[in-house]
Parts: C-alpha cells; structure tokens; sequence
C-alpha cells in the first residue's frame, strides 16, 4: 500500500519523465542540431549522452530535442540550450564527455561552460 | 519509465482503434528498433484527442507535432525525419480547413482553440493504462487531500460551491445529491457510476473511461468518502470492451497501490469497487433500472420517491452519477470550486462534453465552457457544415431531446437556454442537420429509437410510443391529415405527463420541437404530399429534365427495373409507376438531368 508521502514521490520521479506533455512548458530546452552535417560530425553520441545523462539524474523540467541545420556546419555538433527568462547558449564542436559536462555544470548547476560556447571557439 | 528524449502518442480510443492504430503503435515499435531509437523515443497509447474524423491521431512531443491520417506506411517517414533528424513532416501535420494553413501543434488548431478540457484533461496526454503518468498529472492527490485533511462534509461543500451538475442529462446539483445521501444512517451505502451511455451517436463516456479511467475511480472513492460509502459499481455496457478492459486495468493498478481497498492512506477510509456490465438496454441507463439491473433482475424502473439518495442499491442509500460528472471531481478539489465556477454561466458552471456528429466537417468529441454559442460549436470548432450544404437544426439530447433551428444558432448552451427552446442539454450527443434532413423523418427516427427501446413496463410509453410512431409513419407516406397532427400533439403531452420514467416522458420531445420550429415541413407532408428535403421515399418523384437529357442512354442501362425508356440522342422519361426511387440514375446521369421531386 502506497503512503501519501510514495505517491507524492512517484509524482515526482513521473515528472522528469512526462513534462514535456504538459502545456505550460517552461522547462529549460536542449536543441541538438542533427541535420546531414551534424550527424556526419558527430551529433548522434551527443544526444544520446544528454538523454542518457538526464535521465540518469532525473532532471526535472528539461526537454531534448533536435532542429535541422543551424547554418554553421564547420562547428558541428551544435547543441543550443534554452532557459526561460535567460538567453540561448550555443555549444560547438561538441563531443559526449562534453555533452556530460553541460548537463552537469549548465543543467544541474546552472553554470554555462564558457569554453564550449561558440564566443570561445570564433 | 526511463527518460526518453520524444514521446509518440498514438490515439487508442475506439475511433483511432478501428481504422488501425495499433498496427500504427507496432510499426513504430519496428521502425525505432531499427534505427537503435528504442529508448530514446517512446510510444504511448493515449485516448481520444477529439478529432476523431481525422484519424488515426499521433502526437510527437516535446515539439507537439500533430499528425493526422496517419497511415502504417508513414510511420517510416515519421521516425526518419522527424525522430532522427528532427525534421517535422509537414505533409502529415493537420490542415485547417478553413485557410488550409498547415498547423504544427495541436493547441493551435481552431478545434481546441476554443475548447476548455477539464473532464477530458488527461485524454490524449497520458497513457490509460499506467497509473503513474496518472500520477504526474496530480493523480489521486485529491483523494489523498480528502482524506487527511477534509472533513465528509467540507467535500461535499467544495462540490456544492463548485456548481456542477449531473452531465448524465437531467442536470441535478451534485453536491446536493452527495449531501442527500450523506445524512442517510448507515453503515451500508453506495456510489454508482453511470457509463451505460445509451444516446446513439454519443461517445463522451466511453472517451472518458477509456483515456483516463482512473479519474472516475478515484471521483468514486472520493464520493464513497463524502457519503460515507465503502462500496461503488461501476455500470458500463458491454459494447464498450476497449473501456471495460482499461478500466479494470485502472481498478487492479489503483488496488495495487492501495488507492482502493482497506486503510486507504492509512485511514480508517476503506472502499472497493466493481464493474457490472450491461446488455445496452437504452432505459438501464435510468438510474431506477441501473440499479434493479445491478441487482440482478431485468432492468425496469420504478416509481420514484423513493429516491436513490434514501433507498437506492439493495435498498440502500445510494448516489448515482454519470462518467463525466465524476471526471470533473477530482480536478475541482485539486484546483478549487471558484476556479470551476468561473468557467460557464450564472447557473451552468463548467464545461460540457459533446460528442459531434451528423453534417459537420470534424465528427468528434469536444468540451466548451458552458456558455458557448451553438454557432462558436458549429462554425469555430466544428469547422462548418461540409459540401457547401447549409446548416439547418441541431439535435441535443438525442432521443429525449429536441432541436435548435438555425434561427436560433446563437443561443448559449447551457441548461437553461437549451430548456427554454424546448431542447435540453442531454447527456452530450450532438447532431447537425443540413438542408437534406427532413425533419419529420428526424422525428420519426427518434420514435424508433424509443420504441424499440421502451421496457414496456408502463402503458403510455410502451402503446404511446408506438401510436405517435404510427402517425409520423402515415404522414411520412403522405397518407396524414391535419388532424393526425393534433391528434400527435396532445398523444405527447399524456406520454409527457403519464410515464412512468424519463424515457416515455421525454420520448415526444423530438416531435414537439420539430413540430415547433418546422411545422412548416410536416404540413407540406400532409397538405401537398411533398418532402421539402426529399428525403421521405413514398413522396418522391424522380424526373428528366429534358432541356437538360442528351440521350446518353446512361440511366435506362443502370435502372433495375426498367422504368425508363427513350431513344438514343433523345430526351428520356421516367415511369414513375415502375420507378422504385433506388437513385442510381441521378448517381449515373452526367448531365445533372434527372431531379427528386
Ligand atoms: C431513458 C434514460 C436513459 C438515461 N441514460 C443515461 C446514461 O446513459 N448515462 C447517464 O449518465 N445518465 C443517463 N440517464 C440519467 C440518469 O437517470 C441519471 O439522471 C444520471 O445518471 C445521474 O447522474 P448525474 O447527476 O451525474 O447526471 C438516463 C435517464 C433516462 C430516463
């Protein structure tokens, strides 16, 4: 038999896994650039990583998805990452341990990994 | 669950079912395996989204991108390019009729623009069959809040100042039906739910229970809880097998958890709960018959007083309430009664689910504020009468209903103002008439309906129907006089007065409200033998314009009966004591020569 203090804890580990179906979507957005020119270079290990990772840590309120070309194909793997309220952070040439360092630090901590950022690479 | 980046909802609702969803779901599964996609992307069965004439439906979040039509063989192009590359396929996205503008997301369709989903919250969002999604969405929150923190008859109260009324028809306050039956003496009582669901055409239940079933049980529970019952039935017809197999899914998941059973939440609260099935008798849906029919006899009604509320189930103090009022239980003690009460108007609170149908280009399932014009349904959500027709009356109630002529379009749909008109609200079917429904043969329709569906108990509804049906046929033949509709007036004010239960009292509303706005119809039947709509068979006459007739020859080759004849290159003619009004010449006709008359 389930306590009020279980049901309140499957609601909570439940909502990691369905918020990107409620309406009011105010959750921090991970858009990995996965058209031609990402997958060649590399984009399919990056999304999986974030997924992977996210799950891992039963992130609330983020969302994965991908977008086709984001224009700069000589920096791909792109991942842009939307925070309500913040502005859009742009990742370039990224790689799985990569991807696992901005979950931790940007998703988790909310600390942008500045090397990573396209301002660091240009 | 484990986290997946994009969730793929297929609509398992009974509409989506039938035209090949679960071939659907399967073909996903084979598609995401393939590309090693399995675990980042899920597929979910879900309920009715609604827009059941576009099915079937599929949803694919985070980016909300809805797909209609969709077909087993898109499903590859589906997972190619939009859950691999991320590339939304625009051929497969909705279309809105009106500015055929592509439409990415759901919520921005002029279908639910408008709409207002409270009772159908969870369908089409959560998978039925997992009571945790269930869960994330606030589920069984309110039970637990009930029990830990409010008195029975603080529940009772929040229902009360929330307005809410029966949806099952007869609009009956439910928190002081809940109150009724709470200061009856115990220990024995009980709370039933009604999804017999017996209007033809109307699916609002059966969406319900088979898209989110645990709002009902645990509606029911918090009802037990109210009144001081441990015991529900649930009373579903057996025709509903998609909702009847989920719903006991729901009820064993909930038993699981210990939502149902003894002790719940470690309170001195016990409540369990049944399915009963019904035959898909029309009148078991009547509270009095449900109830005899649970307890194991023929499902008749009897007079009332007493009411359930005193001497209900077995006897016993019992509270009887439909689907989608229980639906909206759980949602006004989570977000509270002025919250509800602000939707709708002075005293329909809310919303109302209507199952649409007949004439209108998105048959479906939608959910308005009460309030909300006939026209807002018809033009807004329902996206217009199809074919160019012109719209011409609605049916609410079905067949304990009436009318609304398009004169009377812009009236708001809530209790009162159906009731005013002479329609009532009704349980939620609604059906849209266009210039070819003649609204005799409506009526007509709907007293076969009842006729076949009287129990017989009682004289004035078991003969009564049957003579009125006797009238509109001999003027649906052109055999009626002007006295036959008097005679078919007063008939339905003694069904109306004399009937035993709201089958037979509310069997002539189709007729009286026809009667009132399209007497004009009936009287052309009797006077000039003649269907405006040319509907009715026996007052037909198909004949060939000959300015129009080239002589093709095309429609005395296809007539079963040889009744016309002509020559090659010249006007033919019809012999209308031959003719059998079967229509396959003006089916054939090129020329748009041949007319019903
Ligand atoms: C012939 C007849 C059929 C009915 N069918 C239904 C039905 O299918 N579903 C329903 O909920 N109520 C039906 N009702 C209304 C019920 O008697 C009852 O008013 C209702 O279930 C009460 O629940 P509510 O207060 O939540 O609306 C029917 C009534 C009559 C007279």
């Amino acid at each position: 038999m389930k306590s009020i203090a279980e049901l309140k804890e499957i609601r909570e580990q439940m909502q990691s896994r369905i918020n990107m179906r409620k309406e009011e979507d105010e959750g921090i957005r991970v858009v990995v650039g996965m058209a031609t020119c990402g997958i060649a270079a590399g984009a399919r290990p990056v999304l999986a990583t974030f997924v992977d990772e996210i799950g891992r840590r039963n992130l609330q309120d983020v969302t994965v998805s991908q977008t086709g070309c984001i224009g700069v194909c000589r920096l791909e793997p792109i991942v842009e990452i939307y925070e309500p309220g913040k502005e859009k952070v742009t990742y370039v040439k990224m790689d799985p341990e990569k991807a696992a360092r901005v979950v931790s630090e940007h998703l988790v901590n909310h600390r942008v990994v500045e090397e990573y950022t396209i301002g660091a690479a240009e | 669950m484990n986290f997946a980046r994009s969730h793929i909802l297929v609509c398992g609702g009974t509409g989506c079912t039938s035209s090949q969803s679960p071939k659907i779901m399967e073909e996903f599964e084979v598609q995401l395996a393939k590309r090693g996609l399995s675990d980042e992307a899920k597929v979910i069965l879900t309920g009715c989204f609604g827009l059941c004439a576009l099915g079937p439906i599929v949803v694919v979040y985070p980016e909300g991108a809805f797909y209609s039509n969709v077909k087993v063989s898109d499903v590859a192009e589906i997972v190619e390019e939009h859950i691999l590359k991320g590339r939304i396929v625009e051929r497969l996205l909705y279309h809105e009729k009106k500015s055929n503008e592509i439409v990415h997301s759901l919520n921005d369709t002029e279908f639910y623009k408008k709409q207002k989903r409270i009772a159908l919250r969870n369908c089409g969002v959560i998978n039925p069959e997992n009571i945790d999604e269930y869960i994330a969405f606030d589920g069984y929150q309110a039970l637990a809040t009930c029990l830990t923190e409010r008195t029975p008859q603080e529940v009772i109260d929040i229902i009360s100042a929330s307005g809410l009324r029966g949806r099952g028809g007869a609009g009956f306050p439910t928190g002081t039906k809940w109150s009724f039956a709470a200061r009856e003496k115990g220990p024995v009582k009980y709370v039933c739910c009604n999804a017999d669901e017996g209007d033809p055409g109307a699916f609002m239940d059966r969406s319900v229970l088979e898209g989110d079933p645990h709002s009902v049980i645990e509606a029911m529970a918090i009802a037990g809880y109210a009144i001081g019952a441990s015991q529900g039935y649930i009373y579903v017809r057996a025709e509903y097998p998609i909702a009847v197999k989920r719903l006991q899914i729901a009820i064993d998941q909930a038993k699981e958890y210990g939502f149902l059973g003894e002790h719940i939440f470690d309170t001195d609260f016990s409540f369990d709960l049944e399915i009963r099935l019904g035959a898909g008798a029309f009148v078991c849906g009547e509270e009095t018959a449900l109830m005899t029919s649970i307890e194991g006899h023929r499902g008749e009604p009897r007079p009332r007083p007493p009411y359930p509320a005193v001497k209900g189930l077995f006897g016993k103090p019992t509270i009887l309430n439909n689907v989608e009022t229980l639906a909206n239980i759980p949602w006004i003690l989570q977000n509270g009664p002025e919250k509800f009460a602000e939707m709708g108007t002075e005293k329909s609170k809310g919303t109302k689910v209507f199952a649409l149908g007949g004439k209108i280009t998105n048959t479906g399932l939608v959910e308005i504020p009460m309030g909300t014009t006939l026209r807002e349904i018809v033009e807004d959500i329902g996206g217009g009468v199809p074919n160019g027709k012109k719209f011409k009356a609605a049916q609410t109630g079905g067949p304990s209903g009436g009318c609304i002529p398009a004169s009377l379009i812009d009236t708001p749909i809530d209790y009162e103002s159906l009731a005013q008109i002479g329609s009532m609200m009704g349980s939620g079917g609604l059906i849209i008439m266009d210039e070819d429904n003649c609204m005799v043969d409506i009526a007509r329709f709907f007293l076969d309906f009842t006729v076949d569906e009287s129990c017989g108990k009682c004289a004035p509804c078991r003969i009564g129907t049957r003579r009125l049906r006797e009238i509109l046929d001999k003027i649906v033949s052109g055999k009626g006089t002007m006295e036959d509709l008097d005679l078919l007036e007063e008939l339905c004010y003694h069904l109306k007065s004399n009937s035993l239960c709201a089958l037979g009292q509310t069997a002539p509303n189709p007729v009286l409200s026809t009667l009132r706005y399209f007497r004009d119809e009936y009287e052309a039947h009797v006077k000039e033998h003649r269907c405006p709509a040319g509907v009715c068979k026996a007052l037909l006459h198909y004949v060939i314009d000959p300015e129009k007739c080239k002589g093709c020859t095309a429609c005395s080759r296809v007539c079963p009966v040889d009744a016309i004849s002509g020559e090659v290159k010249k006007a033919h003619v019809i012999d209308t004591d031959k003719c059998i009004k079967c229509g396959a010449c003006i089916e054939k006709c090129r020329f748009d020569a041949i007319k019903k008359q």
